[in-house]
């Protein structure tokens, strides 16, 4: 079970907001990286956000860049899981490849602030001021057993190759 | 039942049948890094315990972002990719080679070829009719190290594109209007596959800009099928072996088809701050530009710098506007002083970038002032995108970006000719 707070955001998200490209030369300095996360989103998250904390979005999140980056920073700012109504491909994957969990489901009900409780297992999100629960959509098995592992790189040392 | 490009490619690359919706392990022909991306590949290549890359692999590393280097921390990041690349034996392409895209279409992508790229526009090569695919640097680290990685076999939807460009008009102009008619995630997770009587009118370097672009819509790659255009291209490169032809089958199924008559194209600019909202020039005319930038591996090929050099011509560009110009490699920067395009460019005013990727990113060479506003060819006008989230970006094609220089506002350049 996570439980943390919503951090909410809009549509269309890029890789450019969560950690600009003028920050490159900061990409082998990960820690002094991630005091930027979302700056252009929101300049005061890195300093706001809590460990185990929400990233709640709205359409395409994370669309443009294949920089990996962007859910590195995302997670090492203590995000515990991204939900959002949609996410583009390529963060999609990074995301899952680095452990950090992606949840797709409707984000209209949850405000900014917001405590919830999501749990992995049964695929549900909680609002703890409503009591409301929220089903997010089941992500494909290959995904599922990577961030089981904790990231594609604890699941290619476990298994040796991808397995279906 | 017929296949897809895109069922063709995975299913020959993963020795199953490989139908949209599919889950498959597919080898991969050539995996490449690049400079901001390719630090965090090998450091994850080497924590997974690989030591060299799959022996069935063509690898390529590209000092192409930050190039030459503008601060000592990306400095060390390129000493980094040497280093691997010299332990490893993959193909070095040192600063001011150029754009790994481009480099990659002029001298190693081939038809059929599944390829996968640290950067989000490794879609390029869907140009010469190669799977080409975007993925994020761990991704890679482990497709460099198994040879292989998994897929989810995309649905496909086909463009049918008919007729020829007017004058004034080009590709750039074709793929801002096909994403702003199907918007910012309307091909996510799925492949855009171009074809219809209108490809004998396509070159490769107009269906390069198209590829590249594709992602902009969320794509996972952007096919066009290996045809004459495709053979003749590859052998003007000595690289007539590479050549297979490559098409979808006629019965293949696509979620969904879309029509576009080139011939009722105009020319067509990105607004603020997204892609996907791109209008015909004649709405944003008179908007001030501060910075044109002509380049990327969207548009800086020679066919780009040959119309602004036609453009430019004899005239000085506007005193009010910086133009700069990054050539997408050496070859086409070479060809660009060949055909005195670089005369007459550096005659108006213009400023010659090395070849690579210059401002785009936000890195160095042309980092915009708050609340400035910049003219570009390149593919993304996020919010920061070119260094400054109080800064503003358009897109356009070459043709615009020229006749936005000489008048200092955007402007139609079919006013000019």
């Amino acid at each position: 079970m996570l439980s943390g707070r919503a951090f909410k955001f809009g549509d269309n998200i890029s890789t450019d907001a969560i950690i600009p490209g003028r920050f490159t030369q900061l990409r082998s300095n990960l820690p002094e990286l991630a005091k930027h996360a979302m700056e252009d989103a929101d300049p005061t998250f890195a300093s706001r956000v809590k460990q185990g904390d929400f990233i709640v979005a709205g359409r395409n999140f994370g669309l443009g860049s294949s920089r990996e980056h962007a859910p590195l920073v995302i997670k090492m700012a203590g995000v515990s899981a991204i939900l959002a109504k949609s996410v583009a491909r390529i963060f999609f994957r990074n995301a899952i490849n680095i452990g950090l969990p992606v949840l797709l489901c409707s984000t209209d009900g949850i405000k900014d602030g917001d405590e919830l409780e999501v749990d992995l297992r049964s695929g549900t999100v909680r609002i703890a001021a409503t009591g409301e629960q929220l089903r997010f959509a089941r992500i494909p098995e290959i995904m599922l057993r990577i961030l089981d592992e904790g990231g594609l790189l604890p699941y290619v040392q476990k298994h040796g190759s991808f397995q279906l | 039942m017929g296949k897809t490009l895109a069922e063709r490619i995975l299913g020959t690359r993963s020795g199953v049948e490989a139908r949209a919706g599919d889950i498959v392990i597919a080898n991969v022909d050539m995996a490449f890094i690049q400079d901001t991306t390719g630090p965090l590949a090998v450091r994850q290549f080497r924590s997974a315990g690989f030591e060299r890359p799959a022996a069935s692999l063509r690898v390529a590393v590209f000092l192409d972002h930050a190039a030459p280097s503008p601060g000592s921390a990306l400095s060390d990041d390129h000493r980094l990719l040497r280093e691997f690349a010299r332990e490893t034996g993959a193909a070095l392409s040192e600063v001011g080679e150029g754009i790994c895209h481009q480099i990659v279409a002029e001298s190693m992508a081939a038809p059929g070829d599944l390829i996968v790229g640290a950067d989000s526009h490794t879609v390029t090569a869907g140009a010469l009719g190669a799977f080409a695919c975007a993925m994020g640097s761990t991704d890679v680290a482990v497709a460099l190290g198994l040879g292989k990685t998994w897929f989810r076999v995309p649905e496909s939807i086909q463009v049918v594109l008919s007729g020829n460009f007017p004058d004034g008009v080009c590709a750039k102009d074709l793929v801002l209007y096909l994403i702003s008619q199907i918007g910012a995630e309307g091909a996510t997770y799925k492949a855009l596959e171009f074809g219809g009587d209108a490809m004998g009118n396509m070159s490769i370097a107009d269906r390069l800009t198209v590829a590249n672009m594709t992602v902009e819509a969320g794509a996972k790659v952007g096919l066009f099928p290996a045809d004459k255009v495709t053979q003749d291209y590859l052998s003007a490169l000595g690289r007539s072996e590479c050549y297979q032809p490559l098409s979808a089958d006629t019965d293949a199924t696509y979620e969904r088809v879309i029509n576009i008559d080139l011939t009722e194209l105009e020319p067509m600019v990105a607004r603020l701050h997204t892609v996907d909202s791109a209008a015909p020039v004649g709405e944003l005319s008179g908007t001030k530009i501060d910075q044109v930038f002509i380049g990327t591996c969207t548009n800086g090929r020679l066919n780009d710098l040959a119309v602004a050099a036609r453009m430019l011509k004899g005239k000085r560009i506007h005193p009010g506007v910086r133009l700069v110009i990054a050539p997408a490699s050496r070859g086409v920067l070479l060809a660009a002083i060949e055909a005195g395009y670089v005369q007459v460019l550096l005659e108006s005013g213009g400023i010659i970038l090395p070849p690579g990727c210059g401002p785009c990113l936000g890195l160095h060479q042309g980092v915009l002032g708050a609340g400035e506003s910049c003219l570009s060819t390149a593919n993304r006008n996020f919010r920061g995108r070119m260094g400054n989230p109080d800064a503003f970006i358009y897109l356009a094609s070459p043709a615009v970006a020229a006749a936005t220089a000489l008048r200092g506002e955007i402007s139609d350049p079919r006013e000019m000719v």
